[in-house]
């Protein structure tokens, strides 16, 4: 569904991402991980058009998509969330949602709607009249999250959204976002929350430093040498493993 | 139908009456009420519900009115015919200066600069063509006939100004409730968020600045209209844009009755100080006295009230 190819990009004499590759099938989630700093969130931004990339190929659905503008892509079927949560903050949680739901809908009460639905999925259907600013850092996650699937997408990138969030909180991300799954849209996501990962993704892909080091199974992944290290610095797995 | 939902009705119903009853002096208050509220819309929509505040918007009052004239006067066109290329022009500068600026990527202060700074250049290019009769201004031959967009009686130009406000308080209401007036908000509230969920925030802010450039646009022609008489300063001049400006920060940017209680406010001030000034003596050189006050009143409302008066409104209602 999604293939990226040797993508770069860097920022000034920094190489934030460095010919990194992935792809997602139909169907799947699939987590991208690595330490802070690794690029994780500049390749999100970069596949979804945020940046334009300084080398490699984007294809979504058969069509490649490289630089293109991210309401294109968004239109297209692919969304993202942000890490540091972008809310609407002066309007409320329905009108939020609407102007996600806007981009498939013309009509105001479709739009109600789907901003209904698409908060009955992520459990915030109590929350609709809250101004976006009134919202928990909980509520602040879920809405990136029902306003990301008020577009209607097939394919959700989601960024941290269990950052900041306690177990409970986490729980209950973790279970949505089974039932968006379910529900037939496909998700890549970075996470740190490892625990989530483990449970959720398919597949995993580690970046580290801007290259992708890995790419396999959350088993795999746990015991691969090199991802260890990439986390807990050089010689790491050794001492591990003795 | 509860009470409040009768408010507007009532407000139309007093408006309609008012130049029937009033002395001449209050309908032409009023008729000023209702000019200044339309103009406000104009900038409510891109600096309000858009939230791309510019300092210049009277490039567009000013190119309504010169448009509107130089037809008029220069190749004989009738006025009301003039109207809409007026208000086509506006949109036209407002699509250059939108594609220009928004291209460039400018926002916040620097797009308001920019905004401000073709007020500017129009303002000293009026002064200096030949065509606009330069820094002497136009002046329209009075022919008063209501086909000629001239009135005798100034209740007409009163209730046109009513119908301009009405219109302009129905374009912002279906702002908010329809897909454009969404998609204006959401950009002014982040454009990176907007952007993700599939707004072109290009597109959008070019299409909100070139509404309205249109509706400054018509409200300039009016203006030369109901005065007969405009020059580069009346046209393009810093004053105009300011004004455009505050009525909407006072009554409330980005709501629809915000740029008609902001003409209230100021008009009722301006009477007001002007009355003061006729009476109290060492008031009689702080001319004008009215920015004084406005200036303190926009202090009060970015520092107090940042949502503007409708706030006040708000406020009354939920506790009747």
């Amino acid at each position: 569904m999604l293939e990226a190819s040797g993508v770069s990009k860097s920022f000034g004499g920094l190489k934030a991402v460095d010919s990194a590759s992935l792809d997602v099938q139909a169907g799947e989630i699939v987590a991208l991980i690595g330490p802070n700093g690794a690029g994780k969130t500049t390749l999100f931004a970069t596949l979804a058009g945020f940046h334009r990339p300084d080398a490699g190929r984007i294809v979504f659905d058969g069509r490649e998509i490289t630089g293109e503008p991210p309401h294109r892509i968004c239109a297209a079927g692919m969304v993202r969330t942000f890490q540091i949560t972008q809310p609407f903050a002066k309007i409320s949680v329905r009108e939020n949602l609407m102007v996600g739901a806007y981009l498939r809908v013309d009509s105001r009460s479709e739009a109600r709607r789907r901003a209904e639905a698409a908060a009955t999925q992520v459990g915030m259907a109590g929350q609709l009249d809250r101004l976006g600013a009134a919202l928990t850092v909980a509520g602040r996650k879920r809405l990136e999250l029902a306003r990301a699937l008020a577009t209607g997408p097939r394919l959700l990138l989601l960024d941290e959204v269990m950052a900041g969030l306690n177990p409970t909180e986490i729980a209950e991300i973790v279970e949505i976002i089974r039932a968006i799954r379910a529900s037939g849209i496909t998700i890549l996501l970075i996470e740190h929350v490892m625990q989530a990962v483990t449970s959720l993704a398919d597949r995993v892909y580690v970046l580290n430093q801007g290259r992708m080091i890995a790419e396999g199974t959350p088993a795999e992944i746990a015991g691969n040498s090199d991802v260890v290290e990439a986390y807990l610095g050089h010689g790491a797995a050794k001492v591990l493993r003795a | 139908m509860t009470r409040q939902d009768l408010l507007p009705g009532l407000a139309l119903v007093a408006a309609i009456a008012l130049p029937l009853v009033a002395p001449g002096y209050l309908v032409d208050v009023g008729m000023l009420v209702f000019f200044l509220a339309f103009i406000g819309q104009s900038w409510n929509i891109s600096g309000g519900f858009a939230g791309q505040t510019s300092f210049g918007h009277a490039v567009f009052f000013g190119t309504g009115a010169y448009t509107s004239t130089i037809l008029q006067i220069t190749f004989g066109w009738n006025p009301w015919l003039a109207w809409p290329a007026a208000m086509l022009a506006g949109a036209i500068v407002g699509w250059i200066i939108a594609v220009l600026s928004f291209r460039a990527g400018l926002r916040g202060s620097y797009f308001a600069l920019i905004t401000l700074a073709f007020a500017e250049a129009f303002r000293i290019l009026a002064n200096s063509l030949p065509f606009t009769h330069g820094g002497l201004g136009m002046l329209i031959k009075a022919d008063p006939r209501p086909a000629n967009f001239q009135f005798r009686d100034p209740i007409w130009f009163y209730y046109l100004a009513l119908g301009l406000c009405i219109v302009s308080l129905l374009i912002a209401w279906q702002l908010t409730r329809g897909r454009f007036g969404a998609r204006l908000v959401a950009v002014r509230e982040n454009e990176d968020a907007a952007r993700a969920l599939g707004i072109d925030v290009f597109a959008e802010k070019v299409k909100a600045l070139s509404l309205s450039g249109a509706i400054a646009a018509a409200g300039g022609t009016f203006y030369a209209q109901k005065y007969l008489y405009i020059d580069p300063n009346i046209a393009f001049g810093v004053d105009k844009s300011i004004e455009m400006l505050l009525v909407t920060m006072v009554g409330g940017a980005g709501t629809i009755f915000g740029p008609l209680l902001g003409a209230f406010a100021l008009t009722g001030i301006n009477e007001a100080t002007r009355a003061l000034a006729s009476v109290v003596p060492a008031l009689k050189n702080v001319q004008p006295l009215s920015l004084i006050v406005y200036g303190v009143m926009l202090i009060l409302i970015v520092g107090r009230l940042p949502d503007g008066l409708t706030v006040l409104f708000r406020r009354i209602r939920r506790h009747a």
